[in-house]
């Protein structure tokens, strides 16, 4: 395969793939339960030696590797919990954004009657920062995570929608599809059976892009104080709950932080080598 | 040129309408009573009455959205359940700090990206553009929020040099001012330098490669000009669009930046009015700032008659 011949592209994967067994694998890793606390073991710094006591009353020696918060609750085990809600609201809100958006780009850029409608509706949307339209849903539905998920998927609709009908009005030219229409094949099937296979490889790349905004847009919206409920562990919570201390006690902005940062970094890589080899006239542009 | 600005100032009339019709339609798409929505969760019933009179909620939606339309085309955009002022007057109040923050930062912007961005393009594919490369990739995705908190750390707590947080205006001078400003400024400029050096790297290196750079620089002209007054010049359309494609990114940087560096602005506002749910408030702020970006971008696209004399309408 060409596309792992780019060292970004095995590089972001490579990272991605760790953050998805760290997800996975997150009971495992010498995590106690996220939830846990224990007032004995508050504000510990990263590596001391505490003890935590289990929801059956059970009090254990536990060593906090990234200390532990202001409740007495390890930090480790909730940034390694987090990754499970970073990665599972980035991959959800950017299939979600890709679904709607490819179904919109379709119609629009092969139903002629739709495509005005349709794309000042985008456009609309697209002239309203993204982070107040999550931010302004989130606080109508009150936070969980499908409303988040969707609050966050919203505002990125637009760009896959755009992309979507671009490439919809060039395919449609083709030959192929041409043909197709003197058949007689219905629009439906040449929507997806001719042209939505030919905007896969943009897709993906727009993908990778969304799933990185989205992973972003949910720290950010936890870190407000807006997005999911504080005792669900989130990179955002974690430091939402951290800034108060943040003087004294740094390390609880900074691991849940440099996580975060990784993997966005790790996203955005993937996605610049899958852009570099799946589609160089993207790659010519930006 | 005078019909291209019109037919621009026109074809922004539906981006905006289209704005209203969802920022007015925010509340009606929520399941529950919009008048009690309105009125946040301390309202008695009296009150959830008056607002509901208010909305005129009895009257069919056209009705209901072109009274409201009228009101905010007026200005008005209704009372704060919150902080109980109008909600105009609340955002007057606060756009001080978010304008002085936004201009810093995009002065801070614009005078760093694009010479790092014009020298990355003259030497193409040297240590340096692979490493601004490097940087703006970083740029785009470390969080606003962690990047505060490294800076306040490392620049406020461990060098000592600047203060932690706060706002000062101006007018109590300007060396407090910039004082409790650049922190934030660097903080928020950081994704847009990424943003702005790789357009600018982009487009110069496009303009590098016409016949006309070779003559010039055949013509012995200073190389320092040839990149300036050659290349650059032609890039500036698609460098302009950029920076007006960004705001919304500033905008959205906002809102945390202020929130992290404690700046009594809009974006605080708008994270206040959320977490206090006064959705008057919240849908004025997104009003605003959406108005804000548009016009903007349409400014940016009338400047390019100015930035390009090849385009004529």
């Amino acid at each position: 395969m060409r596309v792992l011949q780019s060292w970004s592209v095995r590089i972001g994967g490579a990272a991605l793939l760790a953050l998805l067994l760290i997800a996975l694998a997150a009971p495992w890793l010498g995590t106690v339960d996220p939830t846990l606390f224990d007032a004995a073991s508050r504000d510990l710094r990263p590596g001391e030696a505490g003890e935590i006591t289990t929801l059956e009353g059970e009090t254990l020696k536990h060593v906090f590797l990234m200390g532990s918060d202001s409740f007495g609750r390890d930090v480790y085990s909730r940034v390694v919990y987090g990754t499970r809600v970073s990665l599972l609201v980035g991959i959800s809100a950017a299939l979600l954004a890709l679904a709607f958006g490819v179904i919109l780009g379709l119609v629009a850029g092969y139903v002629r009657a739709l495509d005005g409608p349709l794309m000042r509706v985008m456009d609309g949307i697209m002239a309203i920062p993204a982070i107040l339209i999550a931010i302004a849903l989130v606080a109508l539905w009150r936070a969980s995570l499908p409303t988040v998920i969707i609050a966050i998927a919203i505002p990125e609709i637009p760009r896959v929608t755009r992309l979507v009908r671009a490439l919809t009005l060039s395919i449609r030219e083709e030959p192929y599809v041409e043909a197709a229409v003197a058949l007689g094949t219905p629009a439906g099937r040449i929507m997806l059976g001719h042209i939505l296979p030919n905007t896969v490889a943009p897709l993906l790349v727009q993908a990778t892009y969304t799933c990185a905004f989205a992973i972003l847009l949910e720290a950010i919206l936890s870190f407000l104080g807006v997005g999911l409920p504080p005792d669900i562990p989130t990179w955002g919570n974690i430091m939402a709950e951290g800034r108060v201390q943040f003087v004294a006690y740094p390390h609880n902005v900074f691991f849940p932080g440099i996580f975060l940062a990784v993997t966005v970094l790790a996203v955005n890589i993937l996605g610049d080598g899958l852009r570099d080899t799946l589609d160089p006239k993207m790659a010519k542009r930006v | 040129m005078y019909s291209f600005v019109l037919k621009r100032l026109l074809a922004t009339i539906p981006v905006l309408l289209v704005v209203a019709v969802l920022v007015f339609s925010l509340l009606r798409l929520t399941p529950g009573d919009p008048a009690a929505i309105m009125a946040g969760d301390a309202a008695n019933a009296e009150q959830i009455e008056r607002i509901r009179a208010g909305l005129g909620l009895d009257k069919p939606i056209v009705v209901q959205f072109s009274l409201w339309l009228a009101r905010v085309a007026r200005g008005d955009l209704g009372e704060s359940f919150y902080f109980r002022i109008k909600v105009a007057d609340l955002i007057g109040q606060r756009l001080e700090p978010t304008l002085a923050l936004a201009t810093l930062t995009i002065l801070l912007a614009v005078l760093v990206s694009i010479p790092l961005g014009v020298a990355a393009a003259w030497r193409f594919g040297g240590w340096f553009d692979r490493a601004l490369m490097g940087f703006s990739v970083m740029g785009f995705s470390v969080p606003v929020f962690v990047l505060a908190y490294l800076l306040i750390w490392l620049v406020s707590l461990k060098l000592g040099w600047l203060p932690v947080q706060g706002y000062r205006r101006l007018s109590e001078g300007l060396l407090p001012f910039l004082q409790h400003l650049i922190l934030p400024a660097i903080t928020l400029s950081v994704i847009y330098i990424a943003l702005i050096a790789r357009v600018t790297r982009a487009s110069v290196l496009e303009a590098l490669g016409e016949d006309y750079i070779r003559t010039a620089r055949a013509k012995g002209l200073p190389e320092f000009h040839v990149l300036v007054r050659h290349a650059l010049a032609n890039a500036a359309v698609p460098i302009a669009t950029v920076i007006g494609i960004g705001i919304a990114i500033l905008i959205g940087g906002v809102v945390v930046t202020e929130s992290v560096y404690a700046i009594p602005g809009l974006g605080r506002l708008t994270v206040d009015a959320v977490l206090a749910r006064d959705f008057p408030t919240i849908q004025g702020v997104i009003l605003f700032f959406s108005v804000v970006y548009v016009l903007v971008n349409l400014l940016i696209d009338i400047s390019y008659v100015f930035l390009d004399p090849r385009i004529r309408y």
